[in-house]
């Protein structure tokens, strides 16, 4: 369905898909949100640690953990199942753009240039696992929700804070796209 | 009504991760053709998702929420999308990718979990009463 083996599933089908969820956890009582999740993971490891995770997570977070650990085997299932392709179809321009910083290697739905454990002692790796995910994690709960929760939850409930944290995004986004991977992939090897 | 069940949300999440990967939104790809502007398609996906979340609930007779927008929105939204733009992932893309086999975003996902952590942390020092830490915004 949908060209499963040639190219991705367009994205009228893929954001309605998503939006879905939306009404879904409404039926559930339920609000439509990822980054909690990393709440309530910090909350079962270490609860005494903060006051923000002291509290019992599988009463009020299992659901949080269940619905990540479920789109962790939606990627497995993709992957056995209905994978995607070998190379991610994105336009020229940005392959070009991606080229010239000094990328050669575009397979997979990450370069393993930057992303791959080989690369994790590298200033181009480390940067972007280690600081790039702290900041994703740090971030989230400064501005109360990422992607999930402040876009897509928080826009079709038509907040104002939600779509202030999207420019948040942007303004992020941009920043490293523009000022600061020149730099960081010079660094490749 | 009785509180659902927890597979319920598991098959939930199923059905995201799946979407994720076959519309290629957790790829760092598709995140930098984003942010470059050379391509419809991540914006067409957000905003369709947008478009059918905002019908879904007026359906079921949500109305609009009435927050107010502050600056430690606008500052954490900032933060948060600089570790976008390197990750290439939000935090459901880096379940997704995992669960895919990209195991080298194991290592994002820790970190990810170290950041909250460690704003959990400053919540509980003098930074309380700071307006860009003090009470938790959760929106959930």
């Amino acid at each position: 369905m949908f060209g499963v083996s040639e190219g991705p599933w367009p994205w009228y089908v893929a954001g309605p898909l998503i939006g879905l969820m939306v009404p879904l956890m409404i039926l559930l009582k339920r609000r439509f949100g990822i980054s909690t999740s990393l709440q309530r993971v910090c909350a079962a490891a270490v609860p005494k640690s903060a006051s923000l995770f002291d509290y019992d997570w599988r009463s009020i977070g299992g659901w949080n953990v269940t619905f990540a650990l479920g789109v962790a085997l939606g990627g497995t299932l993709a992957a056995l199942a209905l994978p995607a392709g070998d190379v991610v179809a994105i336009a020229a321009a940005t392959r070009e753009a991606l080229t010239g910083l000094g990328l050669s290697d575009m397979r997979g739905l990450a370069p393993a240039q930057i992303f791959s454990w080989q690369a994790l002692g590298t200033w181009p790796g480390f940067m972007s696992m280690v600081v790039g995910g702290f900041l994703v994690g740090f971030g989230a709960r400064v501005a109360g929700g990422c992607t999930s929760g402040h876009a897509i939850s928080g826009i079709a409930e038509l907040r104002a804070a939600s779509v202030v944290t999207v420019v948040g995004f942007f303004i992020g986004g941009l920043t490293i796209t523009y000022l600061a991977l020149p730099a960081l992939l010079a660094g490749l090897q | 009504m009785k509180a659902p069940r927890l597979w319920v949300f598991g098959l939930a999440g199923i059905w995201f991760g799946v979407v994720l990967v076959k519309a290629e939104v957790l790829s760092w790809f598709r995140i930098q053709e984003m942010f470059r502007f050379d391509a419809f398609h991540m914006y067409g996906v957000i905003g369709s998702a947008i478009a059918v979340g905002a019908v879904g609930r007026w359906l079921l007779g949500e109305g609009p929420v009435r927050d107010a927008a502050t600056p430690r929105h606008m500052v954490g939204g900032t933060i948060f999308g600089l570790g976008w733009g390197l990750t290439g992932a939000c935090p459901g893309p880096m379940y997704a990718l995992i669960g895919y086999g990209v195991t080298p975003y194991a290592v994002v996902l820790v970190s990810a979990i170290v950041g909250t952590w460690t704003y959990g942390r400053l919540r509980d020092t003098r930074l309380a009463s700071h307006p860009m830490i003090g009470r938790s915004l959760n929106l959930n």
